[in-house]
């Protein structure tokens, strides 16, 4: 399959980034990795590029990696859409104190608009 | 989730602590106590994990509860914390509903509140949430936020009445804030 994962430097990307790459290591998906700007995280995009570079390089995967301006959903729902991915694979959301699921704004928005198949990552 | 959120100015309350006995709308006899004033906790807590186990998959909030005695436990005992309250609503010997303030690790506590199905729309979520939030002040908490689903509209009324506002940080979920002291 043809992934877009967004990154955003939350700690659900975080893990959706080192679930996708064992998927793409198994079954060789051709893997883009979207580095994104979350406004809910200060995580800077170099270093979190350098970070997916390294996954990819433990995994042996090879995958490209863009950073993406911009408002992040739009951006990912535009891309998957005019460069024909199959999928977009996203953390799947934050747990509360409590334990409830909150699902990102990032999330929220490709859910809601995208119409390519929306991977949520748990 | 950790943005600064939004609450009400005033205090909402006096609440009422527990223990407590009311009378449901369907004439059952329901008793509302604290957890960590039970004389066998462990007991108890063991009822609570039967009553999510009974409970309806249909009205989870939010991935909670979870299901399977294992998860549930799991779950239950991050909510058993030295400094969470736990207000359990029994009737007979069997727990009916559950109320939970967890705090958040920054100076709040987050709230969330199940009743199981056969005790539903009988008016004990309106007690036990009052019991609830009056425990907390009377332990010193000051802030109490929760989530629920946008579409939740009796779970949203109810936390409306008692003195809950959205705070507008709406997505899936709309946020509620509340002030108790």
């Amino acid at each position: 399959m043809k992934v877009l994962l967004g990154v955003g430097g939350s700690p659900d990307s975080l893990s959706a980034l080192s679930r996708i790459v064992d998927r793409a290591a198994a079954v060789g998906d051709e893997l883009t990795v979207a580095i994104v700007e979350n406004p809910a995280t200060d995580a800077s995009r170099a270093d979190l590029a350098a970070r997916v570079k390294r996954e990819l390089e433990k995994a042996d995967v090879d995958a490209t990696i863009r950073t993406i301006s911009g408002d992040p959903g739009s951006r990912l729902v535009a891309i998957a859409e005019s460069e024909g991915f199959d999928v977009i694979a996203l953390g799947g959301g934050e747990q509360t104190p409590m334990g409830k699921i909150s699902v990102g704004s990032i999330a929220e928005f490709v859910v809601l608009n995208s119409r390519v198949s929306v991977f949520l990552v748990r | 989730m950790s943005e600064e959120r939004p609450y009400p100015d005033e205090p909402a309350g006096p609440f009422p602590s527990p223990p407590a006995t009311f009378t449901d709308r369907s004439g059952r006899e329901i008793e509302l106590r604290c957890l960590d004033a039970a004389s066998d906790p462990e007991a108890e807590a063991a009822s609570l994990a039967d009553m999510y186990e009974r409970f309806d998959p249909a009205d989870r909030a939010q991935g909670i509860p979870p299901t399977g005695r294992d998860r549930i436990e799991r779950w239950l005992s991050t909510l058993f914390v030295a400094e969470a309250v736990n207000v359990l609503a029994w009737h007979d010997d069997v727990v009916a509903g559950h109320a939970t303030l967890v705090p958040d690790g920054e100076g709040a506590v987050e709230l969330a509140i199940f009743v199981h199905q056969d005790y539903q729309r009988a008016g004990i979520g309106w007690h036990l949430i009052q019991h609830l939030l009056g425990e907390g002040a009377e332990r010193g908490v000051e802030r109490v936020w929760l989530t629920v689903e946008r579409w939740n509209d009796a779970a949203i009324g109810l936390y409306r009445e008692v003195g809950f506002e959205r705070t507008g940080a709406d997505r899936f979920e709309t946020e509620m804030t509340i002030r108790i002291a």
